[in-house]
């Protein structure tokens, strides 16, 4: 479980996040959306502690990040916004590296590549230098190193950019199967359409508030008359949908 | 389960060995400095070796009034050359001005009269004096014509039936104390730069790919979200930055040992000492140049945005090492113990002494050391501290 207590990060003259709170419970799909500057990276790149926040706290599997960063990084797994492998080494190795990183034997390592590997039918590519691969490819083996710890936390910074159609299936129905696991999923877009189908709850966010959470279902509910794609655009243009939360 | 340390230096050395530019760094670059000693030699040795014995032609004018003299040079492997374009003492100035000769000898119009009449007869010599390769031989010239001055002034005097030696209340004997090792330090000036050079451009390109490279290629996010601290990662990524770094030394290091076995050092009248047992010494002399380096490219990598940016403040950062080297030579300073705290000078002094085969003072090899260490501890540490800064992200 992913618990934010309003989070709140200042750069500069901005305030990317102003007091953002929310829960991603296990086995779930948590969809964190918003448009473009709300302030989703800012919050993803928080929870992975690469960055820290000026307020509020967040904790991981009811480890709080603030004061055992280390710790949490045990239990979550992070697929960042650019895939950032290494384009010398082969895919394998790029999983292998972050295997002993994780400080798995070798023996663990070489177990959990091959299942991701076969898993996410990386088997063709996986002994080529990264530095051919396509986006598709490159994102595939991002999120294999990104799990060679098993980790009961997955974060996706807008997994689905630039993969064609066939690769954006093929994700998805690897985060299903990552919630049938029971493991706690969030991811982050600024597409209504990528996610509606996939998320259990939404999580909307517009200049670094909270404006609006619900599953697709009870926001479909609370409503009546409006497609996700509707509610989402009016939540993120600063004039709350009409008939508010009760 | 091993160290992250050593599991970032060894994915840091497997991925660079893959790329072509490491080959660069650690091959070519290092042999740059004995390739440049060996045509520095050689352009030394065919200047300086060829004035002893070798036969010299030399545009003359007048050689028909002095033929005694000729005979004299001739005797001396000077032969006169055929310039019959050169008519007046103008001409010669002219050709030697335009660089048609190097060199011209003129015996002036009335030195047949001189000479028989014992008046001063007069020669000239014209050259260019800004022309360093042709002055070897206008020395060899005008030796050979004070000495032939000299014989014809004391045969008159013993004609007069004074005794020559009255002329000469002084004797001026040179004696020069330098070893002949001593003397190739002159040539091996370049030596420790070269060096430190190859030392430091040898871990360039890991010390910028491993930071400011992974920061522009995104792949530093990710990395900071593993349960390492971010200390250890660094730590791992200088350690192969020394690893090349020393690899980058050791080349250097048998190219000029290979360089020096073949080079006609005697013909210069110098021997090199310089064999295996002094490599070694030079490399454990210069080893903490490395982790100094590493740190502080690091640090100055970590400051900077992308690796272009990176590359070019670190190449300036390469002419640093030369300033205490250039001091050393212009100030001519000898190893003292207090000098040895300067990182790079006392490297400088200390490889200088090893080529002159003079024994290493134990202190001083452990005050530099000592004093290069703590610098890069400072720096590494420095950079450390920088990496904990949420801006490294950039």
């Amino acid at each position: 479980m992913i618990e934010v207590e309003t989070l709140g990060k200042q750069f500069g003259a901005v305030r990317a996040l102003d007091g953002v709170s929310f829960v991603a419970a296990d086995g779930e799909i948590t969809g964190l959306l918003g448009p473009n500057g709300a302030g989703k990276s800012t919050c993803l790149r928080i929870l992975s502690t690469v960055l820290a926040p000026d307020q509020g706290r967040a904790r991981i599997g009811g480890v709080d990040l603030a004061t055992s960063a280390l710790a949490a990084r045990r239990i979550f797994g992070v697929l960042p916004h650019s895939s950032g492998l290494y384009p010398q080494l082969t895919g394998r190795e790029n999983i292998e590296y972050y295997g002993r990183l994780h400080g798995l034997s070798e023996q663990r390592i070489a177990e959990r590549a091959d299942e991701l590997i076969a898993r996410l039918e990386l088997g063709a590519v996986a002994g080529r230098k990264a530095k051919g691969y396509s986006q598709g490819e490159r994102t595939k083996v991002a999120l294999a190193r990104a799990l060679v710890h098993d980790p009961q936390h997955v974060m996706l910074d807008e997994p689905t950019n630039g993969l064609d159609v066939m690769a954006t299936r093929h994700l998805r129905d690897w985060l299903r199967e990552l919630r049938k696991q029971g493991r706690c999923v969030l991811l982050s877009s600024h597409v209504m359409q990528e996610v509606e189908a996939l998320v259990d709850d939404l999580v909307i966010i517009a200049a670094g508030r909270v404006t609006l959470t619900g599953s697709p279902s009870e926001l479909a509910q609370r409503f009546p008359g409006r497609t996700l794609e509707e509610i989402f655009v009016e939540a993120v243009s600063g004039a709350a949908p009409a008939p508010s939360v009760p | 389960m091993k160290s992250p340390v050593v599991i970032v230096s060894m994915k840091e050395l497997l991925d660079s060995s893959r790329e072509r530019r490491t080959l660069f760094s650690l091959l070519i670059g290092p042999l740059i400095g004995p390739l440049l000693f060996v045509m520095l030699m050689n352009v030394t040795v065919s200047q300086s070796v060829s004035s002893a014995e070798d036969r010299l032609d030399v545009a003359m004018l007048g050689t028909e009034r002095a033929p005694n003299l000729v005979a004299y040079l001739r005797a001396r492997e000077i032969y006169p050359l055929e310039a019959p374009a050169i008519k007046s003492l103008d001409d010669a100035a002219d050709a030697v001005a335009a660089g048609r000769r190097d060199f011209v000898l003129a015996i002036d119009d009335r030195y047949g009269e001189d000479f028989g009449t014992a008046r001063p007869a007069r020669v000239t010599l014209i050259y260019d004096r800004s022309k360093q390769r042709t002055l070897g031989r206008v020395e060899r010239v005008r030796g050979v014509l004070n000495a032939y001055g000299q014989q014809i002034g004391a045969l008159r005097l013993v004609a007069h039936g004074v005794d020559p030696t009255l002329q000469r209340p002084l004797i001026v004997d040179d004696r020069d104390v330098s070893t002949s090792a001593g003397r190739a330090v002159l040539l091996l000036g370049t030596f420790t730069y070269f060096l430190l050079f190859a030392t430091l451009s040898g871990g360039m390109h890991l010390a910028i790919d491993t930071t400011a490279g992974e920061r522009e290629r995104k792949s530093l996010e990710p990395l900071l979200t593993l349960p390492v601290p971010r200390a250890s990662l660094l730590l791992g990524k200088m350690a192969a930055t020394i690893v090349y770094m020393l690899g980058a030394l050791a080349v250097s290091l048998v190219g000029y040992l290979f360089v020096m076995r073949h080079l006609p050092l005697e013909k210069l009248a110098m021997t090199s000492s310089f064999g295996p047992a002094s490599a070694v010494a030079a490399f454990f002399v210069l080893l903490p140049v490395a982790p100094l380096g590493a740190a502080l490219m690091t640090l100055i990598a970590s400051f900077t945005r992308t690796y272009r940016e990176a590359q070019t403040y670190i190449s300036f950062m390469l002419l640093v090492p030369t300033f205490p080297v250039l001091y050393a030579a212009i100030t001519n300073v000898e190893a003292s113990p207090k000098l040895m705290w300067i990182p790079s000078l006392s490297q400088h002094l200390l490889v200088t002494a090893l080529i002159k085969a003079q024994p290493l003072d134990p202190v001083q090899v452990a005050l530099s050391a000592g004093s290069t260490l703590a610098f890069a501890a400072l720096l590494g540490w420095l950079a450390v501290r920088l990496y904990q800064r949420e801006a490294i992200l950039g």
